[in-house]
């Protein structure tokens, strides 16, 4: 493996190590894919199986879930600025707008764990039906890679504070800001596809 | 992928707008008309994959280094396998065969 260094190209693509990186962490957004896909199959075959229990619009907050909603596509956002300032070789800009990302994503997870909160209150458990079981299965898979990426996020924002701005921190970083954006793509469809799909039918 | 010199982001700006009107337009929709179920799904599904390409292509940067066309391949394929899955899943258990 040649550890040449590409200077014409932008930190976190340098090395050959940094691009093979790159590559494997798409191929395991690849699989990352399929896992979700998995959820979304189970909760698509048992979303209306209520057992006479609480159904769609007896326990979704609508308003709440839209707030998430702009909080996890606005940290999306805030990550791709933070992923721009590390291309222009500004740290500074790149540590606050990662700290931006991960205040609105903890944002998130606390109206997440709320919303759990209250559908427990409800008497909407995961042993109360299928429904809710899948349910809360998907959320909290999803929840629980959010959780994951901001402690993965904080050691990234240590390693940039320690070592500075060099091609294995900007690739650490490149690789934590795909994986963030990805939470989002996935959220879109439990936004779609769980949310509105229950308010609506 | 260039290396940016200018001061704005302007993609990632234009990326979060239309991911903006994208998700208030999808909510609007489901909410507030009173277009049938399926083509409500219809509309908002596709506001959704919609959606999912700005993140992939305008924040994710999918096609650029030189293992570009390997990525799509990989999400293409990725994306075929989760169809598939979520599809196939319902379709079969709801189309009668496991009605037994």
């Amino acid at each position: 493996m040649s550890s040449k260094i590409d200077y014409s190209l932008p930190l976190e693509y340098q090395t050959e190590q940094n691009r093979l990186n790159i590559l494997g962490f798409w191929i395991f957004l690849g699989a990352e894919i399929v896992l979700f896909a998995t959820l979304f199959g189970v909760y698509g075959v048992l979303y209306q199986r209520y057992a006479g229990g609480p159904t769609h619009q007896d326990i979704i907050m609508i308003k709440d879930v839209l707030i998430q909603t702009v909080l996890l596509l606005t940290s999306s956002f805030t990550m791709g600025i933070a992923i721009f300032e590390m291309r222009r070789q500004q740290l500074k800009g790149l540590i606050f707008w990662l700290v931006i990302t991960l205040l609105l994503g903890a944002g998130f997870l606390f109206m997440e764990i709320n919303e759990f909160i209250h559908y427990v209150h409800l008497g909407a458990t995961m042993q109360t039906s299928a429904f809710l079981s899948s349910l809360f299965v998907l959320l909290g898979t999803h929840g629980a890679h959010v959780t994951f990426g901001i402690i993965w996020a904080i050691m990234v924002i240590i390693q940039l504070l320690r070592r500075g701005l060099t091609p294995t921190t900007a690739r650490k970083t490149f690789i934590i800001g795909l994986y963030w954006h990805f939470l989002d793509v996935v959220w879109i469809f439990i936004f779609t596809f769980v949310y509105l799909k229950g308010m609506v039918g | 992928m260039e290396k940016h010199t200018n001061r704005f982001p302007i993609s990632h700006v234009l990326g979060f707008i239309f991911s903006l009107i994208l998700t208030f337009g999808a909510a609007y929709i489901a909410l507030k008309t009173s277009l049938s179920f399926k083509v409500i799904m219809w509309i908002i599904g596709t506001l959704a994959v919609l959606q999912a390409g700005i993140q992939l292509f305008m924040f994710m940067h999918l096609r650029e280094g030189e293992d570009g066309k390997t990525n799509v391949i990989n999400i293409v394929y990725g994306v075929f396998m989760a169809v598939v899955i979520v599809v196939g899943s319902i379709w079969v258990m709801s189309a009668g065969h496991a009605a037994h």
